[in-house]
């Protein structure tokens, strides 16, 4: 009985998943709201990753959007070859229904690819810190963004398409809505292993950069090594959600990985307050339903949003939930939720 | 047998030349002190010794290995712990982390091994822990563990961080001003205590100090410098009556307990 | 090729001289304040809509039959702009950061903070005016003085005399007036300042009507020279302009200014040896390249910690 309490909060998150993905499969959520939801799943891994750096290690990355562009790609192209009929290799290079087992090694192979572009930041980061190094990141954000924009290969600024034909070929060996499932699981598995990463005494090593980097050096901790480590694994995820981003959408243009979209992150992970996990999470879901309630107001919503969140600024300097978890708020959660 | 051993140590900063020439043969389990004016190269030689510098000239040699050039937490993970003249805890981290985070160099498991929760990380993760809360009883800790350091008296801070350098189990401790800032009666505590850690852990320590009672208390061997150069060294009986020492210490005229 | 050189050289000196300009308004409140002031390219923008409409007001019902001088209303134009865009600078300072410096907020807050409004500015922007561009009023006549092919108009001589001017006026503010040694003191320390009797909070507003003020100039200028204005012009140009800063070594006046130019020069050299397409691409990895190498800038000085 007691083992059941202690992980509640684990089974409900289970639960939910299934109710889900149940709903969708048998049409009672339409496309719409699965359209949404994952969308929630995406800016979950996309904040939570970029909250690695600005939240636990403490520095301030501002180009997050470019390794999301990176993941996007290479497992767009990487998908579209193998699996449909396509302008750059002609015929499929594997059979498509070959693609309901290798979807997600697709996207796993984005995300590598992302965390080795994360070598462009981690690297300067061995010498420079804060404002110097946001401003590289910066920098990197265009320069991929510009890179991609004068690939004629993968379309330039036209942008590349066809991801929805590898939806399509999953759903003609068994139709379940693929895409949904992958998105949630990749979202939950995110945030569980983020969260086994800080909370480990390796992990904690980035927290403890953030605090003194110096006495962090003297008490054996490789920094470089952390750093390293932080930046690739948060660039990596930020490429998993790109991955699925361009899945979800099924067009990707390098115009929608500008500034922008890093700036998303950004309030999603300031919003929520540095250092908490679990804010990053609630974040990401109330701003993108924001989004999608504020939709009817067009362009007047991208004016709506930055002015609630500079009130919020106001009255909460710290963000949402500062550097604490849900459990910090109300203990009595404690008892439905042990973490190992 | 000699474990710190420093040859001919020089270093510069641009024009400035912040130590010249400093020697040191330090023997196992001996208590050495470093004394001198503020600015005369004091710090520096802690921080080429624990790796933040690369000397200009000289070699280090700890424990028959040549360190000097090796990192930071190279060096650490060779067996010399330190802290600092300002109390550098991580503050927002309990102290039971502070203690923790220390086993860096010797973690024994992987990132993968973080993130899938191997069978050794949970072994290790346990022993981790089992020993830094045996080494808070040690050190009279044990209620502290869950504290922030920045919630605690500053003689408590500096007990922490000295508790926090054993932790990485040196075989030679830096000690950086550790009565800077204690008051008279934390610093008779802090005398006793670290004649104890001396001797319970079984360890060689190098100190820097300003006041005279601590120095003169513990140390068997003493060195003097002024403006990077050794001036004088020997027992404290003998640093004592070096008027050299007291005029470059004190001026002219003076006590050198004053 | 020597007057296509030289013709070369005079592109980029007026392209550059807007990106030293607005370099210098970034440097400017960062030199103070230590904030990235994100929304300060995004003034610019609203500095040249402002100019754009003002002149528009005038030709519509001051100026109504024409036959002025073009160099009247400029003269016009750029005090009431300035003022203008000082007061919107002032109103940012006041509405948006003071409040949020005065609370403690951590200073990276204050920084999304910056970026939101200047989403806000854009996107205000793009509701009230639409998605099309507008044109910019041509109030100077243009005139190309051309010696052995290289052509030069009085309007790049024009900007490029004003970024020179407004360097120089700055760097006598900051090194020689007493606000401005109230400046670099509040980028000393800002705990010990308040207790010298300086009034932080006047400093920083004057900081701001600087920034806001170069801003402006900037914008008309920016007008007037490419005469199509949209709501994300300042974005762009801002992030560049900002990286311009940093290379030259932001905090220092004279770095920022180089830095702006350099990157003037860097575009303006690829688009005439390669193609514009690469232009954003080579020119942000030179300057990439230059932060890694010397992460402080030009003239930036190291921060060491201290151990």
């Amino acid at each position: 009985m007691d083992k059941i309490r202690q992980n509640l909060f684990i089974y409900s998150v289970g639960v939910l998943f299934i109710i889900i993905l149940v709903l969708a499969a048998a049409g009672v959520i339409d496309l719409y709201i699965q359209t949404v939801i994952m969308f929630i799943g995406v800016n979950i891994i996309f904040a939570s990753s970029l909250s690695i750096v600005n939240g636990y290690m403490g520095e301030f990355s501002c180009g997050h959007a470019g390794f999301m562009a990176v993941g996007a790609y290479v497992s767009s192209v990487l998908s579209v070859t193998l699996f449909t009929a396509n302008k750059l290799t002609g015929a499929p290079l594997l059979p498509p229904s070959l693609s309901v087992v290798l979807f997600p090694v697709v996207i796993l192979i984005g995300g590598i690819v992302a965390a080795i572009a994360g070598l462009l930041v981690a690297v300067p980061s061995f010498k420079t810190r804060d404002d110097y190094l946001a401003i590289i990141t910066i920098a990197v954000n265009f320069i991929i963004v510009t890179l991609i924009n004068n690939m004629a290969v993968v379309g330039g600024s036209r942008g590349f398409m066809g991801m929805k034909k590898v939806l399509y070929a999953m759903k003609d060996v068994v139709p379940f809505p693929y895409i949904l499932f992958w998105v949630m699981t990749f979202a939950i598995l995110t945030v569980f292993i983020i969260r086994r990463f800080v909370s480990s005494v390796y992990g904690k090593g980035i927290i403890a950069i953030k605090q003194d980097e110096v006495a962090a050096e003297i008490m054996s901790i490789n920094t470089n090594r952390m750093k390293l480590v932080a930046f690739m694994f948060s660039s990596g995820l930020a490429g998993i959600s790109g991955g699925l981003f361009a899945h979800v959408i099924g067009y990707v243009n390098p115009g929608s990985f500008s500034i922008l979209k890093s700036t998303e992150a950004l309030v999603m992970v300031y919003m929520a307050g540095m250092g908490s996990l679990g804010g990053s999470v609630i974040s990401a879901i109330l701003f993108t339903i924001l989004l999608e309630l504020l939709r009817p107001f067009q362009i007047l919503k991208w004016v709506i949003i930055p002015l609630l969140l500079i009130l919020l600024m106001q009255f909460r300097p710290e963000g949402l939930m500062g550097d604490k978890e849900l459990p910090d708020f109300f203990p009595k959660l404690k008892k439905y939720y042990k973490f190992k | 047998m000699s474990l710190l051993k420093i040859t001919n140590l020089v270093q510069r900063f641009g024009g400035l030349t912040a130590v010249s020439g400093y020697q040191a043969d330090i023997k196992e389990g001996s208590l050495n002190g470093l004394i001198g004016p503020n600015g005369a190269g004091k710090t520096t030689i802690f921080n080429l010794i624990s790796g933040f510098y690369v000397p200009t000239e000289g070699t280090i040699e700890f424990d028959g290995t040549l360190i000097n050039g090796k990192k930071p937490h190279e060096v650490t993970a060779l067996g010399i712990g330190r802290t600092f003249q300002n109390i550098r805890l991580w503050h927002d981290m309990t102290v039971l982390d502070n203690i923790r985070l220390s086993q860096h160099y010797h973690l024994q498991y992987s990132l993968a091994g973080a993130l899938f929760r191997s069978k050794q990380y949970y072994k290790r993760e346990r022993e981790i822990k089992e020993e830094a809360l045996k080494l808070l009883d040690i050190f009279g800790l044990k209620k502290e563990a869950d504290e922030f350091p920045k919630n605690l008296p500053y003689g408590v801070q500096r007990r922490v961080e000295i508790a926090r350098a054993l932790s990485v189990q040196p075989k030679l401790l830096l000690l950086d001003e550790p009565a800077a800032g204690l008051s008279s009666a934390d610093v008779k505590e802090l005398i006793d205590h670290i004649k104890w850690i001396h001797k319970n852990f079984d360890i060689t320590i190098l100190m820097i100090e300003h006041q005279m009672q601590v120095i003169m208390n513990l140390c068997e061997d003493i060195k003097v410098l002024d403006f990077g150069k050794t001036i004088a060294e020997g027992s404290p009986e003998e640093i004592q009556k070096n008027p050299q020492v007291i005029k470059a210490y004190l001026g002219d005229e003076g006590d050198i307990y004053a | 090729m020597f007057t296509s050189f030289f013709q070369n050289i005079i592109n980029a000196l007026q392209w550059g001289s807007f990106y030293s300009m607005i370099a210098l308004g970034y440097c400017l409140v960062y030199g103070v304040l230590r904030l990235i002031n994100f929304a300060h390219g995004d003034i610019f923008m609203v500095a040249a809509y402002l100019g754009f409409i003002f002149i528009t007001f005038l030709f519509k019902y001051i100026f109504v039959g024409g036959g002025v001088s073009g160099w009247l209303i400029l003269a016009i134009t750029l005090p009431v702009v300035m003022f203008f865009t000082s007061v919107l600078g002032v109103f940012i300072e006041r509405v948006a950061y003071r409040p949020l410096r005065e609370k403690g907020a951590h200073r990276l807050y204050v920084v999304i903070t910056a970026l939101m409004v200047g989403l806000i500015l854009e996107n205000g922007n793009l509701a009230l005016f639409g998605a099309s561009s507008r044109k910019f009023p041509a109030i100077i006549h243009r005139s190309v003085i051309s010696f052995s092919g290289v052509h030069i108009t009085n309007l790049k001589v024009l900007v490029i005399i004003a970024a020179f001017v407004t360097f120089a006026f700055l760097q006598a503010i900051v090194n020689k007036t007493k606000i401005g040694m109230a400046m670099r003191a509040i980028s000393y320390d800002k705990f010990a300042i308040p207790l010298m009797g300086i009034p932080v909070n006047k400093v920083i507003v004057f900081t701001f009507i600087l920034g806001s003020s170069l801003a402006a100039v900037a914008g008309v200028l920016f007008g007037m020279s490419y005469p199509v204005l949209n709501p994300y012009m300042g974005m762009i140009i801002g992030w560049k302009a900002f990286i311009a800063a940093v290379v030259g070594g932001i905090g220092d006046i004279k770095g920022a200014f180089l830095g702006g130019f350099l990157l003037g020069f860097i575009e303006i050299l690829i688009v005439s040896f390669f193609s514009s397409n690469l232009k954003d691409l080579i020119s942000f990895l030179i300057l990439l390249i230059i932060l890694v190498i010397k992460p402080t800038g030009f003239y930036g000085v190291a921060k060491s910690t201290k151990i």
